[in-house]
């Protein structure tokens, strides 16, 4: 159906789109990842294409299967033209971040332009990509954690982050604007009782310290 | 006794006038337990609107990537719980996309009748809990006995009223009961009258009406570049329902409406979920009618379906095709597909990947409410603090969807 769209693109946009392909019908073209937002705002403002409605964006990560490392899929469709398209790039983390010896490898970030000025809707699944993945997506206005919090470490739905991993505890955090950690220092952990040397926080929060009882 | 503040002249009292910050949720109730609002308030409206999400993140895409393709149905199940076949139905889809397989006619009408009674279960929920945010407490009490009559027909045919893990790749998990359709034929008059006794203690209430009316507007533009479906896309106008734009199962067949609304606010929201019940049951009667009452329910290849338990038990082929299916799961061709379907709140996409084997490679679930709720910040602000209720309700945010 939409057969038209990729025509389309190879014909604007050449040795740009590297692969196309229309498996279980639905169409893809996978594009140079530099290009990514050029070809997204064309996807939209071309007349014949009229890709308005965003759909989804998202990643998969193959590691050790291909090369580059993820794939940024984005789906969209037109709402007048009822055709759809998926949009994949690909990209590996960036050479910048590379410098950093294997302990940052899980934290070292992949980077690609974000599509928030072309469609409005990618913000928030550019934010999810980023905090599952690790993709970066330059230009976004507010690159935040959205479904872990701001201390977690690493991005879990990429393929070397084991399922069973734990996440170190977080210190209690007084500005409380900032997205809650699920446990704070206190919650469980114990059901002992503890003491009130224990609870330094508790007992800072509660503005009784206790001259002598603390470690100075 | 001497009042305390005798000798406080009005010029000494010092108000405070910088802006207020309030944490709204997520223990909130009217936050549904999952989302929290920051707001940054001067005096009752609201100047900045933070939405945060993720409190009921469970790590569904994770967690589908070990086990098999067939243990994935409990976890889809828990996506949008307030309408879990749907998404059965959806994810099963999904994997039948990429098999190149279609289930039987009598399957997929089955299939479409228990979709719909589950869209209606989704939209009484939605409006019953957000009039009882409102403080109508009354109507929500007739929409959840409606949906119990509903929950009845699903204790009865899955044998779970609220996660049913019922669907299955290449069919479903049993056939319909022989009362199944004389269930739904003697439940629905009951519910739509129930759906009419709560509408009629809303629609007259000038407090209801003046909460809902143009409170919440969201336009056509923003909402389809918002990546907005389903119920919510449909309130501002944009006639996009992809039973109807894009067919799937059986839907091509029916009759039916896609109730639209004019100004994309909270009561448009409302009125399309109550209309859509009324189509979802003119839905349901056509597919009883069409639906057979013999006749297979599951594919006939032995490589998806498992066998009836009595062969797994006394023939050795029945042993090892079941064991095949369970131990390995089912091999789904290589490749990548999305398939969409209409869910309760809107599009329900899987984008799912294979390399082949029988655990899945990739899952990616697209929340509809995911992207409506992220409209949600452009429609409070500028807005009071009362009206987050009624739209955060009307936008039917599914917590376990969400934040999948």
């Amino acid at each position: 159906m939409s057969t038209k769209v990729l025509a389309r693109l190879e014909q604007a946009f050449g040795a740009s789109i590297l692969e196309t392909h229309d498996q279980f019908g639905d169409d893809t073209a996978v594009v140079d990842p530099s290009r990514w937002l050029e070809i997204a705002r064309f996807l939209r403002d071309d007349e014949a294409c009229s890709m308005d409605h965003f759909i989804d964006l998202t990643a998969v990560d193959y590691l050790g299967r291909a090369e580059p490392r993820f794939e940024v899929v984005l789906h969209v469709r037109s709402i007048e033209k009822l055709h759809r398209v998926r949009l994949k790039a690909r990209i590996d983390v960036s050479a910048s971040d590379d410098a950093a010896d294997d302990a940052n490898a899980e934290t070292a970030l992949a980077r690609i332009d974000s599509l928030v000025s072309v469609w409005p809707g990618a913000n928030w699944f550019e934010r999810e990509c980023f905090d599952m993945f690790g993709v970066a997506f330059s230009g976004h206005p507010d690159l935040r954690r959205i479904l872990m919090y701001g201390e977690f470490v690493g991005h879990p739905l990429r393929k070397d982050y084991d399922a069973s991993k734990t996440q170190p505890l977080v210190e209690y955090r007084a500005a409380a604007n900032e997205k809650l950690p699920p446990f704070d220092q206190h919650e469980g952990m114990s059901f002992g009782r503890q003491t009130h040397a224990q609870r330094p926080a508790a007992r800072n929060l509660l503005g009784f310290e206790t001259p002598g009882l603390g470690e100075d | 006794m001497e009042p305390l503040d005798v000798e406080l002249s009005e010029g000494e009292l010092e108000l405070p006038n910088d802006p207020m910050q309030v944490l709204m949720g997520p223990a909130h109730p009217a936050m549904h337990g999952t989302v929290r609002v920051v707001l940054e308030l001067s005096g009752e409206s609201i100047r900045k609107a933070d939405v945060q999400i993720g409190y009921l993140h469970r790590g569904f895409e994770k967690m589908c990537e070990r086990g098999t393709w067939t243990q994935c149905f409990p976890y889809v199940d828990r996506l949008n719980y307030a309408s879990p076949l749907l998404n059965n139905v959806g994810f099963a889809l999904a994997v039948e996309k990429m098999l190149g397989v279609t289930v039987p006619e009598r399957c997929q009408h089955y299939r479409v009748a228990l979709g719909e009674l589950a869209r209606i279960c989704d939209h009484f929920v939605c409006s019953g809990a957000m009039a009882m945010e409102l403080g109508a407490f009354t109507p929500f009490l007739y929409f959840v006995k409606a949906r119990e009559l509903i929950w009845d027909i699903f204790e009865e045919e899955t044998g779970a009223r609220v996660t049913h893990s019922f669907g299955r790749v290449g069919g479903m998990a049993s056939p319909p009961t022989p009362a199944f359709k004389e269930m739904v034929r003697s439940s629905l008059p009951a519910a739509l009258a129930l759906l009419a006794d709560g509408e009629k203690l809303l629609m007259k209430n000038r407090i209801f009406l003046d909460r809902l009316e143009n409170v919440g507007v969201m336009s056509k533009e923003t909402a389809v570049s918002l990546g907005w479906t389903g119920v919510v896309l449909r309130s501002t106008g944009v006639p996009y329902d992809v039973r109807k734009v894009h067919p799937y199962m059986t839907y091509d067949r029916y009759d039916f409406e896609v109730p639209v609304g004019t100004r994309g606010d909270n009561y448009d929201r409302f009125m399309c979920r109550a209309e859509e019940i009324r189509q979802s049951v003119r839905i349901i009667e056509q597919a009883l009618a069409m639906m057979p009452d013999e006749g297979p329910m599951n594919v006939d290849d032995p490589r998806i379906v498992l066998p009836q338990k009595d062969e797994v038990y006394s023939t050795i082929e029945g042993t090892i095709q079941h064991f095949k299916i369970v131990m390995e799961g089912i091999k789904i061709p290589a490749g990548e597909c999305y398939s969409y379907t209409e869910a309760g709140n809107g599009e329900l996409g899987f984008y799912i990947v294979s390399d082949g084997s029988g655990t899945p490679y990739r899952v990616r679930i697209r929340p509809p409410c995911f992207a409506s709720t992220q409209g949600l910040e452009r429609m409070i602000v500028g807005a009071m603090v009362p009206d987050i209720v009624p739209t955060f309700g009307s936008i039917n945010m599914i917590g376990g969807e969400c934040d999948h």
